[in-house]
């Protein structure tokens, strides 16, 4: 893996001589498609990135949001596919620390993780309940021992992600906006390495990252020790508190590499530094290898001779190793010495910014096989088919996975969770609500409607704990973009998220992009992931308890959209059809009218409908409540359709509530005021769950026994795998 | 009202410090100082908690190494003088480790790090950390570890209930625990050890079942300390 013959040859032009060897591996360590998005970075300029929260500086790794009396919320997401694809507990545990150090770089303190997980089918394959049991143990014992909460996430098994797991990691921090890295340096400012020793971990580990995964090259996966993580974390801290940090980097993807060239790039200086002052882990270390190694948690700090002896005083209290390796000079050189011998010597807006390229883009020929499918016949027992869903690994409680993570230190989670977005307090008196979604059964089907449906269920979700949105992160992860297939479903994902981010006015705060997601059996399907943070400015809408008697509201329309359903897949083994879509005039509506309903005190509960539809978003309420609901299925605004399809549709846009009867007036008023598609449609009584159409029951199911199932089912798969 | 001081202990990998700093300062109001793990400790001190996290990463066996850092003979002085020491989670592992509570905590039956709520039932209300309390109150409380199984040879135990050192139980069995204990203090009663987290719980926003019992924990400290409320 190393530089195509282009990128050669325009290397050589802009530095005027033969690159000599260190400086190559510099370069192709940075040029990779993981580091340098030259695949994406024309594409992704669409998005929206401007908003009256947003704080843009020079060279932060996360995006930074203004919450209000002098505090920051900052967030960022990565993955760590291919590692985990190899070795799911190291693979898992280092995505973790990688993204932790981004909200670390800003001056923030990380105060919560999120996780998405994509696997094989873990019912019929062990490989994929092994890479799966792994990668939540490598999350769980890197995100615990930091102490900074794992508080929500998704899962999703699919075959296209046999041999393969995606692993992503969001993480949001929190500070002062006063203490904040200014990352604004001056020449003769010492470049200093604090964190874990650099050895031959991760070696090439951002080349392996840009190729199709075909063999296990383990010497490219890092190892984790989130203790010296946690030692780094509040070493930092305390730097930033007194003032030792002028600018800030973790060393990530490309090792010392990117993390020099792409600081002095972006704060437009350059930057001397000696390798041989680098504290390694082990002897004999080509300078090559030192600068690529992707030996886990480091930073790179820079301060002045003033502060340099507090730095040194503060790492020494929390025994976190550190070496002065360089200085900052004026000349926006990256310069790479042994002692006194130069080994590299690039100007570093050259090697931070490979050259980018116009890839191709083709609709897929798939698409076109997968709108003609003919329709399944409605089962008969659709009792039965319920529960099934209900156990389906895709829409059953989580509960074995974050029963693994401590989501309660910190003592900010204010809703668990379990239940959709997740709130945390902040230290103003303001509530954060968080949620990451993803569907790579819509995508596939339809990756414009896709993607924007992924970015609604995550404001849905948010919106349902009140909070409006304020900023999303989006992760796009596709495969080999060099098929013009493929790129032309990324191109498709993204023009779907820029449309809805710009119609909601949700600027895009970070992101990333992952290529190369494959294995000998072909690449995943498009799987870009949204994460949304909202902001509530009182009171969260703590799920309460529903009583027996409380009313069961639908908002939004229920559509013939089953196309990439969980029904579709699960229950016929069929895939294709129509994906639902979002209107986004409703959308937006919708959304409006569902935080109104929770400002004003009117809504017990709230839940989106989503994976599964109609019939699986009243059983989570059921189930989590333990009390039964009678539904009335003539009541559910819906075009004509089928009740299986009433029942499983995945439709956008839509919300259940559930409403004391004495509002129940007040509620329905002022969701015709607004011209709302909503009704009245259950009551929540008794202890089994039943869809009536006329006199005849459609489905009856005891919530106690489907609570059974739902909660016990992923614990038993992995337990006797 | 009466001037107290509480210290928190900090050791390297610590990461309940701040959660317990703020519920005994901004909380329960009262003065309140991190103590790092190579400071002597401050003379003025009236108790001691030693909070949860994961001291020196769990390396070797949780809270073993933290056992030898040298606040803890400074610690073990203070708990012969009869100061009130409370140790969470970690903090606890911390005490069985450094010999201030008898017995042992091993890796829960699932094998598995658990976090979750549940409750636990006040055995002895007679210690500094539980005098509010009536016998065989409940406390819904959050528990947090991997190592949290108490154990005990059967010897241990029988001194354990013969001189009241069992201060909480878990109302269901959780995780393996001898005799379902939670908590345990030593003979004097002024040290007590407990595997769940009462600062996660000493608050109405993010206890989703009922902070006030919790919240008795620190109340009864207060009492303890002859500290007005």
């Amino acid at each position: 893996m190393s530089l195509t013959r282009q990128e050669h040859v325009f290397l050589e032009k802009k530095i005027g001589r033969k690159p000599t060897p260190a400086e190559l591996q510099i370069v192709a360590a940075e040029w990779s498609e993981h580091c340098s998005y030259k695949s994406s970075k024309k594409h992704l300029k669409i998005l929206p990135r401007k908003g009256t929260r947003v704080i843009s500086g020079q060279g932060y790794d996360s995006g930074v949001l203004d919450v209000g009396d002098g505090y920051v919320v900052t967030v960022h997401i990565e993955s760590h596919n291919h590692p985990s694809a190899v070795e799911p507990y190291g693979g898992a545990a280092t995505g973790v620390g990688g993204v932790i150090r981004d909200i670390l770089s800003a001056g923030t303190r990380p105060i919560a993780i999120l996780d998405g997980l994509r696997f094989g089918n873990i019912e019929k394959d062990s490989h994929a309940r092994w890479l799966f049991k792994n990668a939540v143990r490598g999350i769980a014992d890197y995100g615990n021992c930091l102490g900074i909460p794992t508080v929500g996430g998704e899962i999703e098994f699919d075959e296209c992600f046999t041999n393969y797991a995606l692993v992503d990691v969001a993480a949001i921090g929190f500070g002062k906006k006063e203490k904040l890295v200014k990352n604004r340096v001056d020449k003769d400012d010492f470049v200093v390495l604090v964190g874990g020793s650099t050895g031959r971990d991760g070696i090439g580990g951002s080349q392996f990252a840009s190729d199709t995964l075909e063999s296990e090259n383990r010497s490219a996966v890092q190892i984790p020790d989130p203790f010296i993580e946690k030692l780094v974390i509040e070493a930092i801290l305390e730097a930033r508190n007194q003032s030792c940090i002028k600018a800030m980097k973790d060393l990530g993807g490309g090792g010392l590499s990117c993390a020099i060239s792409e600081t002095a790039d972006a704060l437009s200086v350059g930057i001397e530094l000696d390798v041989a002052r680098i504290h390694t882990r082990e002897p004999g270390m080509s300078p090559s290898e030192l600068m690529v190694s992707e030996s886990q948690e480091r930073m790179l700090v820079i301060t002045d001779r003033y502060k340099l002896s507090i730095l040194k005083q503060i790492c020494e209290k929390y025994r976190v190793p550190y070496s002065v390796i360089g200085k900052v000079k004026e000349d926006r050189i990256m310069q790479v010495k042994v002692e006194t011998n130069t080994i590299a010597n690039l100007p570093s807006n050259v090697v931070a910014n490979a050259p980018l390229l116009d890839r191709p883009a083709l609709k897929p020929k798939y698409l076109k096989r997968l709108e003609r499918i003919k329709k399944p016949n409605t089962p008969k027992d659709m009792s039965e088919i319920l529960l099934r869903m209900l156990e389906n690994p895709n829409i059953a409680s989580k509960i074995w996975v974050y029963g693994q993570y401590d989501h309660e230190v910190g003592i900010r989670t204010v809703v668990k969770p379990g239940q959709g977005a997740s709130v945390l307090r902040l230290d103003n008196g303001k509530f954060l609500s968080v949620k990451i979604d993803g569907n790579s059964k819509h995508c596939y089907v339809n990756p414009r409607q896709g993607a924007m449906g992924c970015f609604e269920e995550a404001c849905r979700n948010v919106v349902c704990t009140g909070a409006s949105p304020i900023g999303m992160v989006d992760h796009l992860q596709f495969g080999d973009p060099e098929d013009p297939e493929i790129f032309w479903t990324f191109k498709e994902s993204l023009e779907g998220l820029t449309e809805f981010a710009k119609y909601f006015e949700i600027p895009c705060v970070g992101g990333k992009v992952s290529f190369y997601n494959e294995t000998d059996d072909g690449p995943i399907k498009p799987t870009p992931l949204i994460g949304v943070l909202g902001l509530i400015e009182k009171k969260p809408l703590h799920p309460q308890k529903i009583g027996s008697g409380d009313m069961l509201v639908i908002v939004g329309e229920t559509k013939d959209e089953l196309g990439g359903s969980e029904y579709y897949e699960y229950t016929h083994n069929l895939i294709g059809g129509t994906c639902p879509s979002v209107d986004l005039k409703a959308s937006k509506a919708n959304m409006q009218a569902i935080l109104d309903l929770i400002g004003s005190g009117l809504v017990n509960c709230a839940h989106d409908c989503s994976k599964g539809g109609l019939a699986v978003a009243v059983s989570k309420m059921c189930m989590t409540n333990e009390v039964g609901c009678v539904i009335t299925m003539e009541k559910i605004p819906a075009q004509k359709l089928k009740d299986d399809e009433i029942l499983f549709s995945e439709s956008h846009s839509r919300y259940l509530i559930s409403v004391s009867p004495k509002n129940i007036k007040k509620i329905k008023d002022l969701l015709e005021q607004k011209g709302i598609t909503s009704e009245v449609i259950g009551k929540f009584v008794g202890s089994s769950l039943v869809f009536k159409k006329t006199t005849k029951t459609i489905i009856h199911l005891r919530v106690d026994k489907a609570q059974k199932k739902w909660l016990s089912s992923l614990g038993l798969l992995v337990a006797h795998g | 009202m009466k001037a107290v001081k509480v210290g928190v202990i900090v050791f390297p990998g610590s990461n309940c410090d701040r959660d317990m700093h703020h519920v005994l300062s901004d909380v329960f109001k009262l003065d309140t100082e991190l103590v790092w793990h190579t400071q002597e400790l401050p003379k003025n001190l009236d108790a001691v908690v030693l909070p949860g996290g994961f001291s020196y990463g769990d390396r070797l066996r949780a809270g073993v190494i933290a056992a030898h850092s040298p606040v803890i003979s400074d610690i073990k002085k203070m708990a012969e003088k009869g100061m009130p020491i409370l140790g969470v989670c970690n903090g606890f592992q911390i005490l069985v480790e450094a010999g201030l509570l008898p017995g042992a905590l091993l890796k829960n039956t699932s094998l598995n790090f658990m976090c979750k709520w549940t409750e636990i039932i006040v055995k002895n209300n007679k210690t500094p950390f539980t005098n509010k309390f009536k016998l065989n109150q409940r406390i819904p409380i959050s528990i947090a570890n991997g190592e949290g199984r108490y154990y005990a040879d059967k010897e241990t135990l029988k001194s354990l209930r013969k001189n009241n050192q069992i201060v909480f139980t878990y109302c269901e069995e959780i995780n393996g625990s001898s005799n379902n204990i939670a908590g345990i203090c030593n003979k004097a009663g002024n040290v007590v050890g407990m595997m769940p987290h009462p600062e996660r719980a000493a608050e109405p926003i993010i206890n989703p079942k009922n902070s006030k019992p919790a919240s008795m924990i620190f109340d009864s400290l207060l009492n303890n300390l002859g500290v007005a409320q």
